[in-house]
């Protein structure tokens, strides 16, 4: 019934969904089982991008689900990325022990290198994994609640959302920057040893962080099909389309959006937290509003609205940055900025709605031909 | 012992001679040219005997040098101190001063030499108390120049240097005879700085009374000593009131100088936010790429100097309409190719524009490389305005505010006053009924947003002249420019004013406490608690306008 209620109507959705999967299974194999010699080897190089692209695609599934479903714009859903990063990175660091390079058994090597004598009360409890993957949840939570309250509450939309948001991105990188906020500053937190006792650079360790990446990209899928196929997603819908006919209609719209604001920014914490072991550092650049819009341009190229769309976007303008960045390092701005314009101008619906509307002809054509 | 003697018998020459200098100078002490018109005769005949003779001789010739008050003894004898006045070493023996840039002056008539070939030159020699004499007998000369800046280096000299009994003697005469106030000001000040160290305790008090909130640097120090150490119970208690009293004096200034830098800043606030004021304020228009036309019009600025590479001085003068051209240029590209057809779509009017930001910061990075470039400061920028030892102004910051104001009112007067400025007010208020009477919306949508560009280009004029050029100026600028825009009301040019410089001047204000970073951090939290108090910013379109 549940699985009916989902999947049914959501073509390319179960269509990502079994790639997804597929993926998800082969790649293990044909990087594990696989000889190296063999063409169809899959490098552990690999295993690791494509890690990283799956949590590019959990972070723009999160934004979609506001953006697409709710019309709230942020620009700074990168920050709750990287909380999410910092909170796993905190956990890393203190897992490094006394092998960092000043052996000190309590304290992270930047702060040895401060001239720090105590751990900061913050940092306390992140040596327990239970406790990290807690605030790896709660801490992007609660900003985003107490953000997400302030500014529904003053009915702050639109455009003036998506402009404090990217402010609060601003802010937060600023603050990240200091090394007096206790994060390593600029250098931000790596040298990372291992996570649940596994070494973090051994190839099954790998393989398990993509699988993890992996399910969680398909839980949260699932879970955000769950959210918009609900009764409280119509309602949702309903606000982005006519947020005052629906306040009128006795809906408690900032109470709706408050919650899957919420909700979004917990799915852009667990996507930076797995993000952090795979590429193995994490600094205050991650905050960057640069990032952030990055993302939306994820969503857009891909197609918002739709969920799936977004995990096309994050994945053919990742892999597309990959390849370009490859041959023309400096030049990535060029066809990022000009795929920002083409997209809003062009193609509005996105890759999605491309393929759609391609389909779309096609089956029209077959039923005039059906009809005489 | 020879030594020892000769040693003492200079040391008795010296005081003579400053006494008879001294004697003179008061004698004289009212500076007309003209009574030292007849002695000229004998000045060039000792300007050529300082060559001549044995140093114990020379001390003598220095001396009556000074002594004739010549309006160019100070010269002569700075030459001579610096080591620049030099003999020639044919039989003439004629005396040149050789200048920093290597040029030869005749030493009597200060007229260049060309032409002659000298042959090398000797440099005329001092020793020790020689230099100590000259050191005086400047002080003392220049003390009684006819020009009041240079009588106040000379005192101001005696202040840093402390004088002796003479100097302190010589000020008191010189004195009442001073017209300039800032010269009286600061020998009252040389003088009490000597009395401080007086036997009389009556004579101390007096001299702390007078140093009572003077803000020259050299003052604290003695006053401290004073306050602490003094052995009558009055100067210490009277000198501990005098250092309160410039405490509070330069808590003044430095509040006044806050003030001025927050302005300051606020006036790059202005600057940066008043083009946007009218894109996003008139036209609603969300431009992420207001930054980079401001970094356009810095680099137009950049090349302009570099095209024309000897009139740095006007540079700027053709960069402000320059730049206006330029970046307005482009912001009409942008709005013909990309916004017009976005009109009524603030997010994706967001995300497009911000494409072309990334665009135009790329071909930034591509044609003038990713490295800051350095656009040279004309001479009339720089240097500052002394107010007082404690308060200066820096002449770039003072034109940059001044210019910022002028631009503000320049664009109001375009609003109010101009037919292009009543097209964009109808087409802004009411869209439908403006093109109804025979307004081409269109067409003023882009020459609005051409005029918001160019502004955006003068902008980056102004920047230029604060910090490096790079391709990433912009950005650091427009999260700042949309908080001062959001902060002062949308849609409302006098809120952007107030609004800029309110947060230069919190900025600045927080910036002691907090640190620069977290001074900006701090802002863009209360700004963020600001826009929940009071969503339409300091001044709320009022009426039907307000209601989109």
């Amino acid at each position: 019934m549940l699985t009916q209620r989902l999947l049914t109507s959501d073509k390319g959705g179960m269509l990502v969904l079994g790639i997804l999967a597929l993926t998800c299974i082969l790649v293990p194999i044909l990087n594990l089982a696989v000889p190296e010699s063999s063409p169809l080897h899959v490098s552990t190089f690999t295993v690791t991008l494509l890690g990283k692209f799956l949590c590019y695609a959990l972070l723009a599934l999160a934004l979609d689900l506001i953006w697409g479903y709710a019309g709230i714009l942020s620009l700074g859903h990168g920050a709750f990325f990287a909380l999410g990063g910092y909170a796993m990175g905190m956990y890393l660091m203190r897992q490094i022990g006394d092998r960092g390079k000043y052996g000190d058994p309590l304290l992270p090597d930047f702060m040895v290198f401060l001239n720090w004598q105590e751990l900061p009360w913050y940092w306390h409890g992140f040596d327990m994994f239970w406790f990290a993957a807690l605030m790896i949840i709660v801490v992007p939570g609660l900003l985003a609640w107490v953000f997400g309250w302030l500014a529904f509450r003053s009915r702050v939309t639109g455009v003036y959302f998506a402009i404090i948001t990217q402010a609060l991105t601003y802010a937060l990188m600023l603050a990240f920057f200091r090394n007096e906020m206790g994060f390593g500053g600029n250098n931000g937190l790596t040298d990372f040893k291992d996570i649940l006792g596994f070494s973090i650079t051994a190839d099954s360790t790998r393989i398990g962080l993509f699988l993890a990446s992996g399910i969680a990209l398909m839980v949260a899928y699932l879970a955000c099909r769950y959210i918009v196929t609900s009764r409280a997603g119509r309602v949702i819908v309903s606000i982005r389309d006519a947020e005052s006919r629906t306040r009128f209609s006795g809906y408690q719209v900032e109470s709706y959006k408050l919650w899957l604001f919420v909700f979004s920014a917990v799915l852009a914490g667990i996507a930076g937290a797995l993000y952090v072991p795979q590429v193995g550092i994490i600094n205050p650049g991650e905050f960057s509003p640069l990032n952030s819009i990055e993302l939306v341009v994820w969503v857009a190229t891909g197609g918002r609205g739709t969920l799936y769309g977004a995990i096309v976007g994050a994945f053919s303008v990742n892999y597309g940055k990959t390849i370009f960045t490859t041959f023309y390092p400096e030049a990535w701005l060029f066809p990022l900025g000009l795929l920002f314009v083409l997209v809003t101008l062009v193609l509005p619906k996105g890759l999605v709605g491309l393929l759609g509307r391609f389909t779309r002809r096609k089956a029209s054509k077959a039923s005039e031909e059906d009809t005489p | 012992m020879i030594v020892t003697t000769t040693m003492e018998r200079l040391q008795v020459l010296m005081r003579l001679c400053s006494a008879l200098a001294i004697a003179t100078l008061v004698a004289l002490s009212t500076p007309v040219l003209a009574q030292s018109e007849p002695a000229s005769a004998t000045f060039e005949q000792l300007v050529n005997e300082v060559a001549q003779g044995s140093l114990s001789k020379r001390v003598d010739t220095v001396a009556a040098i000074a002594a004739l008050k010549h309006e160019r003894s100070a010269d002569i004898l700075q030459a001579l101190q610096d080591g620049n006045l030099k003999v020639t070493r044919d039989d003439s023996e004629r005396v040149v001063i050789e200048t920093a840039d290597n040029q030869i002056l005749d030493a009597q008539t200060s007229e260049p030499i060309t032409g002659t070939d000298l042959g090398r030159l000797k440099r005329i020699p001092i020793h020790n108390k020689l230099r100590s004499q000259l050191h005086t007998l400047l002080a003392q000369l220049n003390l009684s120049h006819p020009n009041d800046e240079v009588r106040l280096s000379a005192v101001t000299r005696l202040i840093t240097d402390g004088g002796d009994e003479q100097t302190a003697t010589l000020l008191n005469e010189l004195k009442s005879d001073e017209q300039n106030s800032r010269v009286r000001e600061a020998m009252d000040t040389a003088i009490a700085l000597y009395q401080l160290e007086s036997e009389n305790a009556t004579e101390r008090l007096a001299a702390v009374k007078q140093l009572r909130g003077s803000l020259i640097p050299e003052v604290r120090g003695p006053l401290q000593e004073r306050a602490d150490y003094d052995s009558d119970k009055d100067v210490r208690i009277e000198a501990q009131r005098a250092l309160d009293s410039i405490e509070g004096r330069l808590k003044m200034f430095r509040l006044g100088e806050n003030v001025f830098f927050g302005l300051s800043l606020g006036s790059v606030f202005l600057l940066s936010a008043i083009g946007l004021a009218i894109t996003f304020g008139v036209m609603g228009v969300i431009n992420m790429a207001h930054g980079e036309l401001m970094m356009i019009g810095a680099y137009t600025t950049w090349v302009i100097q570099q095209v024309f590479p000897n009139q740095i001085e006007y540079s700027l003068f053709m960069a402000i309409p320059a730049a206006f051209v330029v970046a307005g240029l482009v912001g009409i590209a942008i709005e013909r190719g990309v916004i017009q057809f976005l009109y009524g779509r603030p997010l994706e009017t967001l995300l497009a524009t911000f494409g072309i930001s990334l665009i135009l910061q790329q071909a930034a990075r591509s044609i003038f490389s990713p490295l800051n470039r350095a656009v040279s400061l004309p001479e009339w920028m720089s240097g500052s305005l002394q107010i007082n030892p404690a308060f200066s102004i820096t002449f770039n910051r003072l034109y940059i505010l001044l210019f910022g104001l002028m631009v503000f009112f320049a664009l109001l007067a375009i609003l109010k006053k101009t037919s292009l400025g009543l097209k964009v007010r109808a087409v802004s208020q009411n869209r439908p009924m403006a093109r109804a009477v025979g307004v081409r919306a269109s067409w003023v949508d882009a020459l609005t947003f051409g005029l918001g560009s160019g502004i955006a280009g003068i902008a980056g004029v102004a920047l230029s002249q604060l910090t490096n050029v790079g391709p990433n100026l912009g950005q650091a600028y427009i999260i700042d420019s949309f908080m001062v825009v959001v902060f002062g009301g949308v849609g409302n040019l006098w809120g952007t004013l107030v609004g800029a410089m309110g947060l230069g001047i919190v900025n600045k204000f927080l910036e002691p406490y907090a640190g620069a970073v977290l001074a900006k951090v701090l802002i863009l939290v209360l700004l963020i608690l600001f826009i929940q108090k009071k969503p339409k910013g300091l001044f709320p379109q009022k009426g039907r306008a307000a209601a989109d």
